[in-house]
């Protein structure tokens, strides 16, 4: 479970737009399980096993909860939609989330409430027997219950074993779930180290200057400075 | 695989209304009476009930009425607004003229309603996408024209080739104008305008000024004119209603039988019923006598057949296929739609060129009824009648929202209109402003009654 954090303007949405396939990066390259790779489209992404919740949260109100999850890659039978089968599986997958307040999945997404409708999101990344599922700001537009129950459903996901990178300007929610943060400044990778070794000074100078003198005391949290030690 | 924290509370069947209630996240429904409970969660809880089919919530034919009532009351109201249309329509059209429900005349509007529906139906695969095809009145006249030269004796082309010919040549003007929007990025309003024009232009030029092309073939003319027997229209829409409800039973049964969302038996019982009555009263009326005189006519028009197969067919296209679900996203959400993967370039033009297929069938009718193709034909008042009987039937101007049958149900209320109006002798103007001002009163009964919803459009 990575956060990524960086300032507005930083780079964040751009670089998880190149994993994810919608933009093509001009050097470099990506490594996945070890292989260099070519992600030229979404649908390359998602063959990898790479799944974007994106903020916006992309579903369509028009259509019911089993429409949105499967949308773009629905089963079919002689040519005819598998509704049965597409239903069971939103079903269990919810149920495998514990997203309990979903009355059934035959409901429009229209008529879920903000934290519904994120876990029916972040479930559709689910059901795809993904590997990697990034989250563009996935508690900005919520409450304080439906954070904590997004939240809690993220940390879910990385126990079961999914590689998760979220980006997130909260500092709260990134000190909660994360085990790892990622820092971008102005465009470059500022720093990438376990969420023990830091805490939100650190992860603020790295924001704002690309570098932080401070090596913190075990703990995030900590206020104490120090004068020396160099960080990356 | 999954190592869950929290028992999983997947439910077999219909969830009870007990299950799953968390407090913070917006209470289950019903809300249980020892709840303490703030407006905002009574609000959140009418939201979902008014959002939800009452199908895919009731247990029983009880809760179904119920939550029926509760939708209708609540601004959800579904085809009722049609429904009430058409028997206030009938009911004005009989007092002020007993022929009205005649079984003569109600046939006479069948037959006329035929081209508004299908004309409806062509539109609405442009409606659903969020956008509007105003050339089909006068891409529905070319399919008119091309059927009515391709029988003439000079070419003398059967039937059915005419009629092919004359359907991949609308289909392929819907590919047209579906490609010039999808690919070169136009709105679909200048583009099918300039269809408007460009099609009359065409139809002109075949015609001459003041041309008519009239149709010799018998079976093109009795598309319209001609009817089933009797008891074969028996057989066959008897055999219709048992179909679907075979179909409609068992497709219930297995749902509920894998404990998947589906209405309770009592609900798919009076469906099957409704339909079986709506049939029986269907055959009965086109089985009295209409003819005058010594003449005999009865049976089932076969356009009734027709106006169905593109009816049964549409439906299944849309409510059924993957290419029915993606027309559906475009219109709710283009940006998810595109992020899913679905091409967006090759479902709208294919919507087009559904479009264009349509209106030829109607425009083939349309001769039919006319037995000629003339440039009396007014392809503009057509569309406008089009989008018109679309909307008053429920489809939704800005795409998402909208089924075939609401085509059907519209295209009945203009035609009953215009039908009632030409009893009456009424002038053309006044047709045209009676036929405004329901339109008005649909869409502003629509409008108001969703003013307290907050889901959707």
């Amino acid at each position: 479970m990575t956060s990524l954090a960086g300032d507005n303007g930083a780079g964040k949405s751009v670089l998880i737009k190149c994993i994810a396939g919608i933009h093509q990066p001009d050097h470099g390259r990506i490594l996945w399980e070890g292989h260099p790779v070519h992600v030229r489209s979404p649908r390359d992404a998602a063959a990898l096993g790479i799944e974007t919740v994106y903020q916006d949260l992309a579903l369509c109100d028009n259509l019911d909860i089993v429409q949105n999850m499967f949308l773009g890659r629905e089963r079919v039978r002689h040519f005819v939609l598998d509704e049965e089968s597409m239903e069971k599986a939103a079903r269990s997958t919810l149920a495998s989330l514990a997203v309990t307040t979903v009355r059934s999945v035959r409901q429009l997404v229209a008529s879920l409430s903000g934290g519904q409708r994120q876990s029916v999101a972040i479930a559709k990344a689910v059901l795809w027997n993904s590997k990697l599922v990034i989250m563009d700001e996935p508690t900005a537009a919520l409450g304080v219950a439906q954070t904590k129950n997004v939240l809690e459903l993220v940390r879910r996901l990385a126990d079961r074993g999914l590689a998760v990178i979220m980006i997130s300007h909260n500092m709260n929610d990134v000190f909660e779930i994360s085990d790892q943060i990622a820092v971008l400044h102005l465009g470059r990778m500022a720093a990438v180290r376990p969420a023990a070794e830091m805490d939100r000074q650190t992860v603020v100078d790295l924001m704002t200057f690309g570098r932080s003198d401070r090596s913190p005391s075990a703990g995030a949290g900590a206020q104490t400075g120090t004068a020396d030690g160099a960080s990356g | 695989m999954a190592r869950v924290d929290e028992p999983s509370p997947s439910t077999g069947g219909v969830p009870s209304p007990d299950a799953g209630v968390v407090a913070d996240d917006g209470p289950g429904f019903p809300p249980s009476e020892e709840e303490n409970l703030s407006p905002a969660a009574v609000a959140a809880a009418e939201r979902v009930a008014l959002a939800t089919s009452p199908e895919i919530m009731s247990d029983s034919l009880g809760a179904y009425a119920q939550s029926w009532f509760a939708r209708v009351r609540g601004g959800e109201s579904g085809i009722l607004p049609v429904v009430g249309g058409l028997l206030l329509i009938s009911i004005l059209f009989q007092s002020l003229n007993h022929h009205f429900l005649t079984a003569e005349n109600l046939v006479n509007l069948l037959i006329q309603a035929a081209v508004f529906m299908l004309l409806a139906m062509s539109e609405v695969f442009a409606l659903l996408l969020g956008e509007i095809d105003l050339s089909i009145g006068f891409v529905s006249g070319i399919g008119g024209i091309i059927t009515a030269e391709l029988v003439k004796q000079n070419y003398h082309w059967s039937w059915w080739a005419a009629m092919a010919a004359a359907l991949i040549a609308c289909a392929a003007i819907g590919f047209l104008q579906g490609t010039i929007i999808t690919r070169v990025g136009l709105p679909s309003f200048v583009v099918t305008l300039a269809g408007l024009l460009g099609w009359q232009g065409v139809m002109l030029l075949i015609l001459g000024k003041g041309g008519a092309l009239p149709i010799n073939d018998k079976v093109i003319n009795d598309l319209a004119s001609a009817q089933l027997t009797a008891t074969v229209s028996w057989i066959v829409v008897l055999a219709l209603v048992a179909l679907f409800g075979i179909m409609t039973w068992m497709r219930d049964s297995r749902r509920r039988g894998s404990g998947l969302v589906a209405p309770p038996a009592s609900l798919t019982v009076v469906k099957i019923l409704a339909v079986l009555a709506a049939g029986v009263v269907v055959v009965l009326i086109c089985n009295t006598n209409r003819g005058r005189g010594k003449v005999v006519i009865r049976g089932l028009p076969w356009v009734a057949l027709i106006v169905l197969a593109v009816l049964v067919l549409w439906t299944f296209l849309l409510g059924r296929t993957r290419f029915g679900r993606y027309i559906y996203a475009i219109g709710g959400n283009p940006e998810a739609a595109r992020r899913a993967g679905v091409s967006l370039a090759w479902i709208r033009t294919f919507g087009f060129t559904l479009a264009g297929f349509t209106a030829g069938i109607a425009g083939i009718i349309y001769a039919s009824q006319l037995r000629s193709v003339s440039t009396a034909l007014d392809g503009g008042q057509l569309v406008l009648y089009a989008v018109a009987a679309a909307v008053i039937g429920g489809t939704s101007l800005f795409g998402g929202r909208g089924k075939a049958a609401h085509a059907v149900l519209g295209g009945l209320v203009i035609a009953a209109i215009a039908n009632g109006m030409g009893l009456q002798g009424y002038s053309a103007a006044a047709q045209y402003t009676v036929t405004a001002l329901v339109l008005l009163a649909a869409v502003t009964i629509d409008a108001l009654a969703r003013r307290g919803r907050t889901t959707g459009r």
